[in-house]
């Protein structure tokens, strides 16, 4: 297996993006939105309701065309755990998975449903799972892909605290296994602690880059004061904005 | 099911009340249809008036779904194209039947290609505008997912957009066949030599009410099984993911 070196980084510099509402007044959504990720990196990206993270994810994907800037993505597969599950009803978990990862054995996708507990819902319907579980298959797909580019817009909210802490386990397991950038939508400064290599600080809407903080070994423990200091930093940018 | 037979018995019984009180030249009774059903039955002709129109009514059926579905999907997601093909089928929509039929004989000839054409030019605009209600409602989310996973266009097709379509196909295959079949029988009755609608003309010719019914009556018969055995089907069938109600 190739090392993380070998992958480019991720690099975007949004310059402006607005979007029109319905009464057809242009609304600037993000303004001057850049950051860059190394190869084998996860970056978070934390910032109030309605600033416009989920529109920085659509960009990055390549979903959006329309903005002023440039995004940089690193070749090779990409994978996406939208805010939503987007899980095709008419299709079963398994399918949904296998669909978008044709390459995927069996071995490898009992491994990969047995820890987010979707083992028995293999040939279930998503009609038939809560919304906790469309979620996980939501994740179970977007980990199935081997991605070189990993984008999860608030991958763990309506889980339960300790099944939320397992799934985190399971990212850094996945993340430790192959090279990957990871782009993580969070509102949990805590979670983005244990996740990421760099939380970048998003301003209210129109978003902006209110500072980045390094975590200085990321996904391994840290003591409570470590993670004190960094939500006091957090903390701080926000409150200078 | 108590409830369609009683209601299927009653209409039985007022039909062999009009006949006894009425003309039976204007209505035979049951027992004379049958008699004149088991006539044309025996010498075959019915059989093979019957697989006649049938394909007749399976060509211009698939013709004008496979041309529709593509038509009302392109419309249905390209506004510009919506523009430029509403007007035609706006105005196929609302040409009557018969002029299409009659045209189309004069300008292709009495022949088996006008007589298809004919039909699945009637039915196109219908199929049209109905996938292409369909082909407005798709999901952009999961188009977003599909994207963002690399799905190829057929993928795409075949798990993304068709099922979504299903409900639309559905219901333009059930408005659709009824619309054929009552057509084809005119097509036939104006410029064919053969099938259920040439023999109702025949029937019509000789003022032979039981004739006309026994050609008529077991048509219609068959074009109720094909929607029992393939049409609702296939409803059942591309719905099975639905949670059902408790
Ligand atoms: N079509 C639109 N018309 C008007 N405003 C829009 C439109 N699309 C998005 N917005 C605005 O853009 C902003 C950013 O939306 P986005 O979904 O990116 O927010 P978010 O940061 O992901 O929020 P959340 O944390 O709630 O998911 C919102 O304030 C929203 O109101
Ligand atoms: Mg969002």
């Amino acid at each position: 297996m190739s090392p993380a070196g070998d992958l480019g980084p991720l690099e975007v510099r949004i310059a402006r993006k607005s979007v029109t509402n319905a009464a057809g007044q242009p609304v600037e959504v993000l303004a001057h939105l850049a950051f860059r990720l190394a190869a084998g990196e996860v970056g978070a990206l934390i910032g109030p309701s309605g600033c416009g993270k989920s529109t920085c994810m659509r960009i990055v994907a390549g979903l959006d065309a329309r903005f002023e800037g440039a995004v940089a993505r690193p070749p090779g597969p990409l994978a996406m755990v939208f805010q939503e599950p987007r899980l095709l009803p008419w299709r079963s978990v398994e399918d949904n998975i296998r669909l978008a990862a044709p390459a995927v054995d069996e071995a490898e996708l009992a491994s990969l449903l047995k820890p987010l507990g979707l083992a028995e819902h293999r040939a279930h319907f998503p009609g038939e799972l809560s919304l906790g579980l469309a979620r996980r298959v939501a994740l179970a797909r977007a980990f199935a892909v081997r991605p070189a580019l990993l984008l999860l817009d608030e991958p763990f909210v309506s889980l339960d605290g300790p099944l939320a802490r397992a799934l985190e386990r399971e990212l850094v397991a996945l993340i430790g296994r192959r090279p990957v950038i990871t782009l993580l939508v969070t509102h949990d400064v805590g979670e983005a602690t244990r996740l990421a290599d760099r939380i970048f600080v998003l301003s209210p809407r129109p978003a902006t880059v209110l500072g980045e903080i390094r975590v200085e070994r990321p996904r391994e423990t840290i003591s409570p004061a470590e993670a004190r200091s960094i939500e006091d930093q957090v903390e701080a940018l926000r409150g200078a904005a | 099911m108590a409830a369609r037979l009683a209601s299927l018995l009653a209409l039985l019984a007022i039909w062999v009340a009009a006949a006894h009180f009425g003309d039976p030249r204007h209505l035979p009774g049951p027992a004379a249809v049958f008699t004149a059903m088991g006539k044309a039955a025996a010498s075959g002709e019915l059989f093979a008036a019957m697989g006649v129109t049938m394909a007749r009514v399976a060509a211009a059926f698939v013709v004008a779904m496979a041309l529709g579905s593509a038509l009302g999907y392109a419309m249905g997601r390209r506004a510009l194209f919506d523009q430029i093909a509403d007007p035609w089928i706006v105005a196929l929509l609302n040409l009557p039947a018969l002029v299409i039929i009659v045209l189309l004989y004069i300008w292709v000839g009495l022949n088996e290609v006008a007589a298809v054409a004919a039909v699945a030019l009637n039915k196109l605009p219908n199929a049209t505008v109905t996938i292409r209600e369909g082909a407005r409602a798709l999901d952009p989310a999961l188009d977003e997912m599909a994207r963002v996973f690399a799905f190829s266009p057929m993928k795409r097709l075949r798990h993304v957009v068709l099922p979504q379509l299903a409900p639309y196909i559905a219901a333009a295959t059930r408005s659709g066949l009824s619309l054929v079949w009552k057509i084809v029988l005119v097509v036939e009755l104006l410029g064919r030599p053969n099938g259920v609608g040439f023999e109702i003309n025949e029937a019509f010719q000789l003022f032979d009410v039981s004739l006309l019914l026994a050609y008529a009556l077991p048509f219609t018969a068959a074009m109720l099984v094909v929607e029992a055995l393939v049409v609702q089907p296939f409803e059942r069938h591309v719905s099975r993911w639905r949670p059902r109600p408790a």
